[in-house]
């Protein structure tokens, strides 16, 4: 046997997973697409993300917490063993609002949800005046926001070198340019790629965003991912004018100002349109009025991974023990968590977080 | 929305005579060009050159203001100062003209962006002062603007143009810095076979080099190890020529190494790009007439893969009666008849290419420059940060561009695009192909959001 | 900043003013901002945001970015730029920086 775990998807997820084992000693071989493959983690936001998540699975929730909480560590540990710092920034987030009745929905449902999680969700509702003290470019359509002090951003291209450089650095090994054409188990797990190469390893896990939708049923797995687009925008580097970031636009370590994102139902086309350019620019203009000057230097559309209900999926597989589907939409946020938490699941230690409400089970037809 | 039958991006030689043919044939003309005046580089500011430009830029160049004359037909519309930005479905091209935008809608489009310089990745080639030898005669062509003391260095028929130039204006060059060899040379001549096109372009050359020689500007042939030497600017450049190290001061240094496609428009609506081995370069795959694999669109000119102003300005007319044909004006027939004389007379004129091809071969070093040289300007990416991305497992451009951001800048890859391609080429073991090209997306050009934002839907981003 | 210039212009034309970085110039009216402003000796045009390296035109025809100046809040090429009369030109990042200080205060 070749490892421990052979890793299907070399992005954020895989690369996070692959480096928490790593780091618990495990053997680990991962198997990457090439350079023209869909990626959501050269494609994403960058934030790590608290709030307006689980709003209807709590559960969801305290994950998304738990991997912010130790997201400083994480980052911290990779960054000083790589030399690549993913300039973390956790000083809290907003969520913008140009009315008010959205505002204060949006502030009874974070108290509900509150409630439940036994009073650990800080987050303050700021009018617009009070905003306007931490934003001093916030623009007069703004009516308040939603300030969530859990919340953060980093910048998530360092994020996946950090881990690039990781991974190989703790002795993992990384096959980059490869299509995975099946999986058998005969004695342990066999992946075959279209080029002839073969790994073997004791345990297999699929984290291949969208490619698990193809490569899940081959291991019994439900998959049932879609790719759902986001039109992201980028401007020139500008001196410092945004302080915390939110979902409208935040300013990156480098300076640009990344503004997103649509959400469209598109299938595989990731492709940017000029309506979906401009609706996100005018968004942006009308938080921050100075954008209107800033030149647009680039745009993508990245498709992210959804399930059904938004949420991730941790499964084992039935048909083939030893195979685990992970799959996510908020790869950054959670990227603390698979690589300190999920280890713990994954060899079932005392320690393992309890992932029940994650099965896919959830979608079995009734 | 506007709309045109055929919509013509690039007013160089290409350009003007796609758009004159095509109106020629009473199609509805428009073209889009983001400079203040037609002639694209070649013909840069034609219709402005007083007398003593002309004589210092010759016949040649004047050639162009014939062109830009019939740009002036009824039936074509030349907005200029337009950038465009994105072009979508079969034809829908988004600019902005004076910081506003607009929308048109081409029956058929037509790709005439011409080339860029290669990029010649030296150290010290990021310096203020150190310019692409196209620079250098564009502020002669458009401003009367001369360098009182450049060195021009690298290869190519352009660098002995320049330089002649230079002498003619009375503001010599104060050294040409050549790279190629007498081998490059003796190995090219094979390629002339009976063309005699190859041997007027040889006299040419001659005749520009013996003007280069009267003025008693030194050159220093087969040149390596060069180096642009400077703090906060330009003044000297270093190489070795001649079994010697030599240093000579200078305020303004010219590169040149050839030129490449400007393959920026065509990949971002997905046309197919092949690595010409001859020519150092992606172009896109075309068919006879131009028409392009992937993608809805005809391409003509140097963009089409560099042929030089006649091959542009006759590619521009092959296009244009394509176009005219798909829209219905002309019959397949009448498109063949007229065409042949212009596909005949475009052969002849390309019998030359790999002659010049081989005789100009690019700047070695500057296709594998030491690890510590600036390949992306705009990020500030060096060649060894890209051969580092490939032992992390970097296989290709984009992946690159995640790790390190070479071509996340506002050039977009322009002037680094080939060079991370090779680059990882060598790194892997790749061929240019395997390797892949940077994905182009809009804005081509930087746009407000401002700008953008005058075009949404609704008018207002409170949404 | 003006120094003897490196260029040498050959033709006179009519002149208008404008400022870049606070110092006036007489630069030819309807003319090439980049290639007028080399003329007038100014040899740093801007400083890169990664490294704060000094860079001048290179290209000089809208393809690299290294001319970049602002005009009005807005940063552009001065390669693709006319001289106009009362033009205010200064260093990209200049007038944003000073407004975010003006706004924070």
């Amino acid at each position: 046997m070749q490892a421990d775990y052979a890793i299907i998807g070399g992005g954020v997820v895989g690369l996070s997973i692959a480096w928490g084992l790593l780091t618990r000693g495990k053997r680990v071989i991962v198997v990457d697409g090439g350079d023209g493959a869909f990626r959501a983690s050269r494609g994403n936001f960058g934030l790590v993300w608290v709030q307006s998540k689980g709003m209807e699975q709590p559960r969801y929730a305290r994950w998304s917490q738990q991997s912010a909480g130790i997201w400083a560590e994480f980052a911290d540990t990779l960054g000083d063993e790589t030399g690549h710092h993913a300039a973390l920034e956790q000083k809290g987030g907003y969520d913008l609002h140009f009315s008010e009745e959205t505002l204060q929905a949006t502030a009874r449902k974070y108290e509900a949800l509150k409630a439940e999680l036994g009073g650990d969700y800080p987050y303050d509702v700021l009018g617009h005046n009070a905003l306007r003290k931490e934003e001093p470019h916030i623009g007069p359509k703004v009516v308040g926001a939603i300030l969530h002090h859990q919340d953060g951003h980093v910048n998530p291209l360092r994020l996946l070198m950090a881990l690039a450089a990781g991974v190989r650095q703790r002795g993992g090994v990384v096959l980059n340019g490869k299509t995975v054409t099946g999986v058998t188990k005969p004695d342990g797990f066999c992946v075959r790629c279209s080029d002839g190469a073969e790994v073997r390893a004791e345990k297999l896990i699929l984290a291949a965003g969208l490619g698990a939708a193809a490569l899940g049923p081959m291991l019994g797995f439900r998959a049932p991912v879609r790719p759902q687009r986001g039109q992201v925008l980028i401007t020139e580097k500008l001196p410092k004018m945004i302080n915390r970031p939110s979902l409208i636009a935040r300013q990156v370590d480098e300076g640009g100002i990344q503004i997103g994102a649509t959400n469209e139902e598109v299938g595989h086309d990731d492709g940017v349109t000029q309506p979906g350019l401009s609706g996100l620019a005018a968004e942006a203009i009308a938080a921050y009025p100075a954008l209107a000057r800033a030149q647009l230097v680039r745009s993508w559309g990245a498709l992210r991974v959804l399930t059904p209900d938004g949420l991730p999926i941790y499964q084992e597989s039935r048909e083939m023990p030893g195979a685990f589907l992970v799959t996510c939409h908020s790869g950054i946020t959670l990227a603390a968590a698979h690589a300190r938490l999920l280890p713990d699941w994954l060899e079932r230690t005392d320690a393992a977080p309890d992932l029940e409400v994650f099965s896919e089970d959830r979608f079995a037809v009734s | 929305m506007q709309r045109s039958d055929v919509v013509v991006i690039g007013a160089g030689p290409a350009g003007m005579a796609a758009a004159a043919t095509a109106a020629g044939h009473g199609a509805s003309v428009t073209v889009l060009d983001e400079q203040s005046r037609p002639g694209g580089q070649i013909y840069r500011d034609v219709d402005r050159a007083g007398p003593a430009r002309a004589a210092i830029l010759g016949r040649d160049y004047l050639h162009g203001a014939r062109l830009s004359g019939e740009l002036r037909a009824a039936g074509i519309t030349h907005i200029d100062g337009a950038e465009v930005w994105a072009i979508e479905g079969q034809g829908r091209v988004s600019y902005t003209r004076r910081g506003c935008a607009a929308q048109i809608e081409a029956g058929r489009l037509i790709l005439a962006t011409g080339a860029l310089e290669r990029p010649m990745p030296v150290p010290g080639w990021t310096l203020p002062g150190v310019m692409t030898a196209g620079a250098g005669q564009i502020l002669l062509k458009q401003s009367g603007v001369l360098a009182r003391r450049a060195v021009l260095v690298g290869c190519g028929p352009l660098l002995y143009l320049v330089a002649a130039q230079m002498v003619r204006a009375g503001t010599p060059p104060v050294a040409l810095i050549e790279t190629q060899t007498r081998h490059d040379l003796t190995g090219a001549a094979r390629h002339m076979g009976g063309a005699l096109r190859g041997w007027r372009h040889l006299a040419k050359g001659l005749r520009l080099l013996a003007e280069i020689r009267r003025a008693g500007v030194p050159r220093y042939t087969g040149a390596r190890g060069i180096e642009i030497e400077g703090t906060d600017r330009a003044q000297a450049v270093i190489c070795q020529s001649g079994g010697k190290t030599h240093r000579i001061a200078c305020d303004t240094v010219l590169l040149h190494h050839g030129v490449v496609p400007n393959t920026q428009a065509a990949r971002s609506i997905g046309v197919r790009h092949r690595w010409d081995a001859a020519q150092h370069c992606f172009a896109p795959v075309l068919d006879t007439w131009g028409g392009a694999e992937g993608a809805e669109a005809l391409i003509a000119g140097d963009g089409a893969g560099i042929g030089g102003a006649v091959v542009a300005e006759l590619s521009g007319r092959i296009a244009a009666l394509r176009a005219v044909e798909q829209l219905g004006r002309i019959t397949e027939g009448e498109r063949d008849r007229l065409a042949a004389p212009l596909l005949r007379a475009r052969g002849r004129e390309r019998a030359v290419r790999p002659f010049l091809d081989a005789a100009y071969p690019p700047f070695a070093e500057a296709l594998a420059p030491a690890d510590s040289t600036i390949i992306c300007r705009c990020e500030e990416v060096t060649a060894g940060d890209i051969r580092g991305y490939a032992r992390l497992g970097c296989l290709g451009p984009n992946q690159a561009k995640a790790f390190g951001r070479p071509g996340m800048g506002p050039c977009q890859g322009r002037y680094c695009g080939l060079s991370v391609t090779g680059l990882l080429a060598q790194a892997n073991g790749q061929t240019p192909d395997e390797t892949g090209y940077m994905r182009v997306r809009p804005p081509l050009k930087p746009v407000t959001l401002g700008a953008l934002a005058q075009m949404d839907g609704t008018g207002d981003g409170a949404r | 900043m003006k120094t003897v210039s490196p260029f040498l212009e050959l033709e006179e034309k009519p002149r208008v003013g404008v400022t870049f970085e606070g110092e006036r110039f007489e630069l030819p009216e309807g003319e090439n901002l980049a290639a007028s402003l080399l003329a007038a000796g100014v040899r740093v045009f801007r400083r890169t945001p990664v490294s704060d390296a000094p860079r001048a035109p290179f290209c000089m025809m809208g393809a690299c970015f290294d001319c970049l100046v602002e005009i009005d809040g807005v940063v552009r090429q001065a390669c693709m730029i006319d001289v106009v009369d009362e033009l205010e030109i200064v260093r990209p990042g200049a007038e944003a920086a000073k407004g975010t200080d003006d706004a924070a205060k």
